[in-house]
């Protein structure tokens, strides 16, 4: 049975810095040492509100990228959309705000010891933890493509210094405001194809997720996601983070997102039974 | 200066340390837990309760915050009794964790069956019998909001466990009269209570039109519920004062634990407040510790029910 991150740790730290991009916040974090154990495709659990606060629940956000920096030390990335009232108390933290935080929590992406073809799909701001496994993935050789999308393109998250570590960004929008009309799943056979796909790594929104594996399941491509729970610990005590997952024995296990998550093979989640109850054992 | 706190306690024949517990399904084994503190620093494990067989629950959503609490409706997923006798129970005895077994059936058999199973397990300390968990496909299987099918599904797991492992009945507070439900396990065999459950609570979606959670209704708990934890233990301490109570709903705080127990608590569990904060059972222990010195009290024990004291 999985376990809780092994180098999960609370601290209270400094924010350093909360920019405005587009839609989003970028959110700075002096974390100190932790970044050394920190993965792509982990996530950050985060206490909201301050002392007196009537959320009582911590909030999971997605390492966007550390860093290990000379004037700050250790530090996190976060990319956060201020939609509901823990989200929008953190995008209002100014420079010196004092944050609780435990982490690195759940699994990573897999990086592959060769160098392969990967290509990453994000939705909305999926996509920010997809730079900071596109510059792993580049340092090990592996040619890297990303498609992005989102509803409007005020909702691409795509920074300049991130579309460095890429071979390739193609960026869609349902409204057509920025890059191509429709979604990442427009022409994703043809992509997967042409440029001899090994890998997809994707994190976004359950139904793109859901989707993608759908295309891929007659093919050879490995399609590693990030999926999306809403979660009341974070830690793994509270089980209502969970998803329907196909064991090897072909039973399915209602399994916790945080931790045997967020990072799960696509092909193994029942998607057909997300929001139901396996029968068998109801 | 002010001399340390005696802070051990009792529940029945049993005797703890320390006066916090982790309350049952909000620790799931421990495990997790033990990443942030030593489990053996608190009272005990109180494990989430187990069923005879291994079970999925409720489909998601299955949490929905709301102001100072949230709703949840997990439905008693788990391993099944074998797989966690088999693995979780000897985990957190290595650990050297006290450890109270929370188990829950659909049937008074099942009850039964369960204890038949933990009589020939050593080392734990208590047995809590959940009939409360209000997350059950059929609101007429809350056996505590039936009097008579509390007592008989304590009677049925006194009768089978034999020996002297404590019983604790874990109890709901949606009911009219508690101390007569509570008096009716203590009849059939209990040797203490746990209360309160999760209260039965419903959010809708606004934007869907239907109930948010998948199972619909859902157990609140947290900060929102603890003045119903605090009527029911000195409701039933006043009826009940010889039977030991194990104390919980919406502790977050030292100074919320004590008002568990000035209320009749013979210990606290802490469930809810872990989500928000892993390590909060420490610092509540470490709180209640100080507040009691604070207040001249040599031991935790003799501060249990102390508001019902006699006015001066």
């Amino acid at each position: 049975m999985a376990t809780i991150n092994k180098n999960a740790i609370q601290q209270v730290v400094t924010l350093v810095s909360n920019k405005r991009i587009g839609a989003y916040h970028q959110i700075l974090l002096n974390v100190g040492d932790v970044v050394k154990s920190c993965r792509p495709g982990n996530f950050v659990a985060i206490r909201v509100g301050g002392d007196s606060s009537k959320m009582i629940l911590r909030r999971a956000f997605a390492i966007s990228r550390v860093a290990d920096n000379s004037q700050y030390g250790g530090t996190m990335e976060l990319i956060v959309a201020p939609h509901g009232s823990g989200s929008k108390w953190l995008c209002s933290q100014q420079e010196g705000a004092e944050i609780d935080i435990i982490a690195p929590l759940g699994t990573a992406f897999g990086i592959p010891t060769e160098p392969i073809n990967a290509l990453l799909i994000g939705g909305g701001y999926g996509s920010a933890p997809l730079f900071g496994l596109a510059d792993v993935l580049k340092n090990r050789g592996c040619k890297v493509d990303m498609l992005l999308g989102a509803s409007v393109g005020s909702k691409i998250y795509a920074p300049m210094e991130g579309k460095r570590s890429v071979n390739s960004l193609k960026i869609y929008t349902e409204d057509g405001s920025m890059g191509e009309t429709g979604r990442v799943t427009e022409n994703l056979l043809d992509i997967v194809r042409d440029r001899n796909i090994d890998v997809i790594y994707s994190c976004g929104p359950m139904a793109m997720l859901s989707a993608i594996t759908a295309l891929m399941a007659e093919t050879d491509v490995i399609h590693q996601c990030a999926v999306e729970e809403s979660m009341a610990c974070g830690v793994g005590i509270c089980m209502t983070c969970v998803l329907p997952v196909q064991n090897e024995d072909g039973t399915t296990s209602m399994l916790r997102s945080c931790i045997d998550g967020p990072v799960m093979d696509g092909s193994h989640v029942r998607w057909d039974l997300v929001g139901k109850v396996p029968e068998a054992l109801a | 200066m002010t001399l340390p706190v005696d802070m051990s306690t009792t529940l029945g024949n049993a005797w703890f340390p320390a006066p916090l517990f982790t309350a049952s399904g909000c620790a799931s084994s421990g495990k997790e837990l033990a990443q942030f503190f030593p489990l053996n620093q608190i009272g005990a494990v109180v494990t989430k309760s187990v069923m005879s067989k291994p079970r999925h629950g409720r489909p998601t959503p299955r949490m929905a915050e709301t102001p100072s609490g949230m709703l949840n409706s997990i439905g008693l997923q788990g391993p099944g009794i074998d797989s966690f006798l088999a693995n979780d129970v000897p985990w957190l005895l290595e650990q050297k964790a006290r450890v109270i077994v929370s188990i829950a059936g659909e049937t008074v058999e099942e009850y039964s069956t369960l204890a038949r199973k933990l009589r020939s397990v050593s080392g734990i300390s208590a047995v809590e019998v959940n009939i409360s968990c209000p997350n059950v496909e059929n609101r007429g299987l809350v056996f505590a909001c039936d009097p008579d099918a509390s007592r008989r599904v304590i009677d049925g797991v006194r009768k089978t466990i034999g020996g002297d492992l404590p019983i604790i009945a874990k109890l709901s507070p949606d009911v009219t009269d508690l101390p007569s439900i509570a008096r009716g396990v203590v009849d059939a065999g209990a040797d203490g209570l746990a209360l309160i459950n999760t209260v039965l609570g419903m959010v809708i979606n606004i934007d869907s039109m239907r109930p948010h959670l998948g199972g619909k209704t859902g157990g609140l708990s947290g900060p929102a519920i603890k003045p119903v934890a605090v009527r029911a233990i000195y409701q039933v301490h006043a009826a009940l004062p010889k039977v030991p109570i194990l104390g919980m709903g919406g502790v977050v705080s030292g100074r919320d634990a004590l008002e568990l127990i000035l209320a009749g608590a013979s210990g606290v569990s802490v469930g809810t407040a872990s989500f928000g904060n892993p390590s909060a059972i420490i610092e509540i222990q470490n709180e209640l510790r100080d507040l009691l010195a604070a207040r001249g009290f040599a031991t935790m024990q003799q501060a249990i029910g102390y508001a019902h004291r006699e006015e001066a």
